[in-house]
């Protein structure tokens, strides 16, 4: 039996649950299928940060438009998510360092942006009496804040199905073929037949860009995590590093999360991932170094996630470059989480609408394509 | 003592655990000339079945009885074979590459390992009742390795409660060490005769019949015994009371120290962070390990011997691990000799023959691995019975998600102490069967390691070279 | 709750939150408490309740003590050594704001 929809959302992370949200908000019926359940993968797993600092020039629209969406979470999803805002701070560990920020954030205060903000030690002191005395000073992104992932996602599909949205788990999309301006879906559970799909399958997504003929050069990466027992509260912000890998941020529990960019090695086709234990000593030393109040602390998990990542290090997000219909929201490149929110809802626009104000040119498929100049 | 630099950077065989399976395994292998190294993060061998046998204070062979002091042998055997055997020795990461995480006084090293044998035993099934968290509430296995391993005997008003074997054999070991037990409170359902009568054949003619029978007597002569539907207790800083319930009505013992005892499930942990794959046993009531006839996972070049591979004793426990130990010199050293499989296997069988009538009689009621209400179930994270019953019944599937939503199984313990019950929980609410709804996916370190520890790990070849750059 | 069979071995001396404990060679630090009659060893750090070591195994982390200044060790599997510091835990205090 052939199930239709006005919008076949491939991929239920929180990319997949956002733009489902946003499609039946906007009163269309959007199916979203998910291979394994919703939040399984990077979405449910990855560090919660919900962060506008550092962040590339094309995709600060999206994430400042994210930030206007996080800040009214509960009313959004119906759960605050777990989202409190403590700012992020870029922590620089030499004057040379601070120099270089000095000059990203005179750029970007020269285009317009003010979000991040230039602190010298007293005040990086102020926000984080932990840090060791030797740093200079910093960058502050003062309304930045974490949120719980899997929480988010989970609130992003529930939200979702409420207002109409069908969310099918465990069914995995094989093949896509189009019937004049219908597509249909190939999945391990039958056909389903849309005008429109959207391709948000994160680290798998550039499979079914090539069922398009639209290869796309996306790495499989598995950034690792890791998590203490519970400490003294000692540290509000979340802090990140720019020189040695390293995000560091304590929860409400007392636990801290420990992570920055080191990498697993993905399975993808087992949804497995293999540590690298060596790797994440290295994120230990620094820790050690930095903050003295970790001493004592015990590492009682680690993981990773499978995610997608671009050459560039930023997302496709946009129109298909081959096929009337379709439109790309993957390769968040390891940062895709504070994202969904914005991301979910221009790409609703798009997709509604047929044009977004939001400008995401830069984000566009085509920039992989030899073809293009 | 040995320590950590102690250590080579890779071993041909390791093995993990120094129980019964554990030290056969590793004797046969170093025996054939397969360089080995067994890890076990007791101070001393013997695993739970001969916790202590190279140091215990207990003298009189009499307490212990002539099956733990059978238990000297295999020690010495595995110390005598040339393997290296090293206590005080945590293994905190196993993966499909086998790659061994392990940690010796606070110093922690990455091992690479041509085979791995995972011998880390059972642990007592969870037995969620109301106010099982109260000190003085503690389990049978824990009052005998404080006798096995330190002399200490119970002390002060005791009750034991529960089933199985262990139950007995602990009662017996402590009445013949001089301790008192005020009540025995045998939770063993009555309708379980029904179906264990069908195996009682095989267990008659299994060594365990004739054992089993005489500690029951033994104890029986001695001690009070009620059989129980219900048993809770009561406390406020500490146990206080006992309050059971069964065919006489309801009644209130008050003790100083409570033992419970439900069984022995197989200790996953290590096997399912490292991906090996585990399927429910019904009859026993737990996950155990996918094993092939050698005792090979799922992952090639693992396997998992001994009590981990599903509860079976630790006669059984040895012979697995010799047959296992014997796949790996067959893939490392084809040419060593190596006993005869055959007569293992027959050994091996007499001694499962009789534990499905054992397992029948002792599969504990639903209510005491399924509880209600504000029973905890979830010891770390004190995580009720109810809300994982109400999270189910709001939708949430699996063991995996419950962790977002309550936090259980996210504490130290990683589940060893929930993960059964959480399951099962989910099961009933969703009306559907414990396989489908799976266990915790366990991830690495399966036991806490301090940032130090890890921070201690040797800097690799690349990274000292990143550095030089 | 427990006694010892025997007061034979050598007695080894530690500190329980500065109190003096006489311990024996062989005891973990958890069957040290035990048998000194201590019985609580930590609070959680959820509600606050008193726990004491569970399964003396390695598997139940409710003997969870600060040792030598390093918090949250597994007294069970930890031997007693000449003039060990032992510290009880207060879970609730060192967490969460
Ligand atoms: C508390 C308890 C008491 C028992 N007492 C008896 C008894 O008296 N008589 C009887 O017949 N059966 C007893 N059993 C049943 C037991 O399962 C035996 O059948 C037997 O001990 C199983 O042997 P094994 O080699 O499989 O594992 P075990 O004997 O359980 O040995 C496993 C070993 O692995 C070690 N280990 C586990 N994880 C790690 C890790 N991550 N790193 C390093 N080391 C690790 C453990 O410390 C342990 O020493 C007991 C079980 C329990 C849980
Ligand atoms: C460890 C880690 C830490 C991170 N920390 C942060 C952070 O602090 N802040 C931040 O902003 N970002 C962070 N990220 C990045 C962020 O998690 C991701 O960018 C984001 O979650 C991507 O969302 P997604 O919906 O695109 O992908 P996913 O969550 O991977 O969802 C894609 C889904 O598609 C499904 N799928 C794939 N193929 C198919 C198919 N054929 N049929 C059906 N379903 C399919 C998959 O099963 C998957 O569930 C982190 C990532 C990781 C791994
Ligand atoms: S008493 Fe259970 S882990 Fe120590």
């Amino acid at each position: 039996m052939t199930r239709t929809a006005d919008v076949v959302i491939i991929g239920g992370g929180i990319h997949g649950c956002s733009t489902a949200l946003h499609l039946a908000l906007r009163g269309l019926k959007p199916i979203l299928i998910e291979k394994d359940y919703a939040g399984r993968h990077a979405s449910g797993v990855n560090a919660g940060g919900v962060r506008q600092l550092a962040r590339d020039l094309h995709e600060i629209p999206l994430s400042i438009s994210s930030m206007d969406i996080w800040e009214r979470i509960e009313e959004l999803v119906g759960d605050d998510c777990g989202f409190e805002s403590h700012g992020t701070v870029l922590v620089a560990e030499s004057e040379a360092e601070l120099a270089g920020f000095r000059e990203r954030v005179d750029d970007l205060n020269l285009r317009g942006f003010g979000h991040e903000e230039l602190i010298d030690a007293a005040e990086l002191r102020r926000l984080v009496p932990a840090v060791s005395d030797r740093c200079p000073g910093g960058v502050v992104s003062r309304r930045d804040g974490a949120a719980d992932p899997f929480r988010t996602t989970q609130a992003f599909r529930r939200r979702a199905v409420e207002k109409g949205a069908e969310v099918v788990e465990g069914v995995t999309v094989t093949g896509l073929s189009r019937n004049g301006a219908t597509w249909q879906v190939e999945t391990s559970a039958g056909i389903f037949e849309a005008p429109k799909i959207v391709n948000a399958a994160g680290a798998w997504a550039d499979r079914i860009a090539a069922m398009l003929g639209e290869p796309v050069p996306l790495a499989v990466v598995a950034p690792m995590l890791m998590v203490t027992s519970r400490l003294p509260a000692f540290i509000q912000p979340v802090v990140i590093l720019r020189g040695r890998k390293l995000s560091f941020k304590q929860l409400g529990n007392g636990t801290v999360v420990i992570g920055g960019g080191h990498l697993a090695t993905p399975w993808r086709d087992s949804n497995e991932t293999v540590l690298d234990w060596h790797k994440l000593a290295i994120s230990a030393r620094t820790v050690w170094e930095l903050f003295p109040a970790m001493h004592e602390a015990t590492v009682v998990r680690a993981w990773a996630g499978i995610e997608a990542y671009m050459p560039d290090g930023i997302p496709v997000v946009g129109r298909s470059s081959t096929s009337e219909g379709v439109f790309h929201q993957f390769g968040f490149s390891t940062h895709g989480f504070q994202l969904g929110p914005g991301t979910g809802a221009v790409m609703a626009e798009l997709i509604a609408t047929g044009s977004t104000n939001t400008p995401i040119d830069g984000l566009r498929i085509e920039r992989f394509s030899t073809k293009d100049p | 003592m040995i320590a950590a630099a102690d250590l080579a950077s890779s071993y041909e065989l390791v093995i993990i655990g120094g129980g019964p399976a554990g030290l056969a395994a590793a004797a046969l292998a170093a025996r054939a000339g397969v360089s080995t190294v067994l890890f076990d993060e007791n101070p001393g061998v013997g695993g739970q079945i001969y916790r202590a046998i190279t140091s215990t204070p207990v003298a009189d062979r009499a307490v212990l009885g002539q099956d733990y002091w059978d238990g000297a042998a295999l020690a010495d055997e595995a110390k005598a074979s040339g393997a290296l055997i090293v206590n005080g020795a945590t293994v905190w990461s196993l993966d499909r590459q086998r790659l061994v995480g392990v940690s010796v006084g606070g110093k922690a090293r990455m091992i690479e390992a041509d085979r791995v044998i995972i011998a880390t035993g059972s642990q007592e099934r969870p037995f969620p009742i109301p106010g099982w968290t109260l000190p003085g509430v503690m389990t049978a296995g824990a009052a005998q390795t404080a006798l096995k391993a330190q002399g200490l005997v119970v002390d002060g008003r005791t009750v034991m409660a529960g089933s199985g074997p262990l139950l007995w054999l602990l009662a017996a070991q402590t009445l013949r060490a001089g301790g008192t037990i005020d009540a025995i409170l045998d939770t063993t359902p009555r309708r379980n005769w029904l179906q264990a009568m069908f195996h009682l054949p095989d267990f008659a003619l299994s060594p365990y019949f004739a054992k089993g029978l005489a500690l029951l007597r033994e104890v029986r002569a001695k001690v009070p015994v009620h059989r129980v539907d219900t048993m809770e207790a009561v406390g406020n800083d500490r146990v206080r009371e006992v309050v059971f319930s069964g065919a006489g009505g309801t009644r209130r013992l008050p003790v100083d120290l409570l033992l419970l005892h439900q069984g022995v499930v197989p200790n996953v942990n290590l096997a399912n962070a490292a991906g090996v794959a585990h399927v429910w046993n019904d009859r026993q009531l737990c996950f155990v390990p996918v094993l092939d006839a050698d005792f090979g996972s799922s992952v090639p070049g693992i396997a998992v011997a001994g009590d981990g591979a599903g509860i079976a004793g630790g006669t059984a426990a040895a012979e697995r691990g010799r047959i296992a130990a014997i796949a790996a010199v067959r893939a490392l050293k084809p040419d060593a000799v190596v006993p005869d499989t055959q007569a293992i296997r027959q050994r091996l069988q007499r001694e499962e023959m009789g534990r499905a009538f054992l397992d029948w009689l002792n599969r504990p009621a639903d209510s005491f691995r399924m509880p209600e209400g504000d029973t905890i179930a979830c010891r770390c994270e004190e995580v009720t019975a109810k809300q994982v019953r109400d999270t189910a019944k709001m939708g949430c599937e699996g063991p995996n998600q419950m962790k977002a939503f309550l936090r259980c199984g996210m504490g130290p313990c990683q589940g060893r102490l929930c993960g059964l019950t959480v399951t099962e929980l989910i099961a009933a609410e969703r009306k559907t069967s414990p396989d489908e709804v799976g266990y915790y996916r366990l991830r690495p370190p399966v036991k806490p390691i301090t940032l130090a520890e890890l921070a201690s790990l040797p800097i690799s070849e690349a990274e000292r070279k990143a550095v030089e750059r | 709750m427990f006694k010892r069979l025997a007061e034979k071995g050598p007695a080894i001396a530690i500190t329980v939150d500065g109190r003096k404990v006489t311990a024996r060679v062989g005891d973990t630090v958890a069957a040290a408490l035990l048998a000194a009659g201590i019985d609580h060893c930590r609070t959680t750090p959820v509600t606050g309740a008193p726990r004491a070591p569970y399964c003396l195994m390695g598997v139940c982390f409710d003997c969870l003590v600060t040792v030598d200044g390093v918090g949250s060790r597994q007294g069970c599997l930890i031997p007693v050594r000449e003039g060990m510091k032992v510290e009880t835990q207060l879970g609730r205090r060192e967490a969460g704001r």
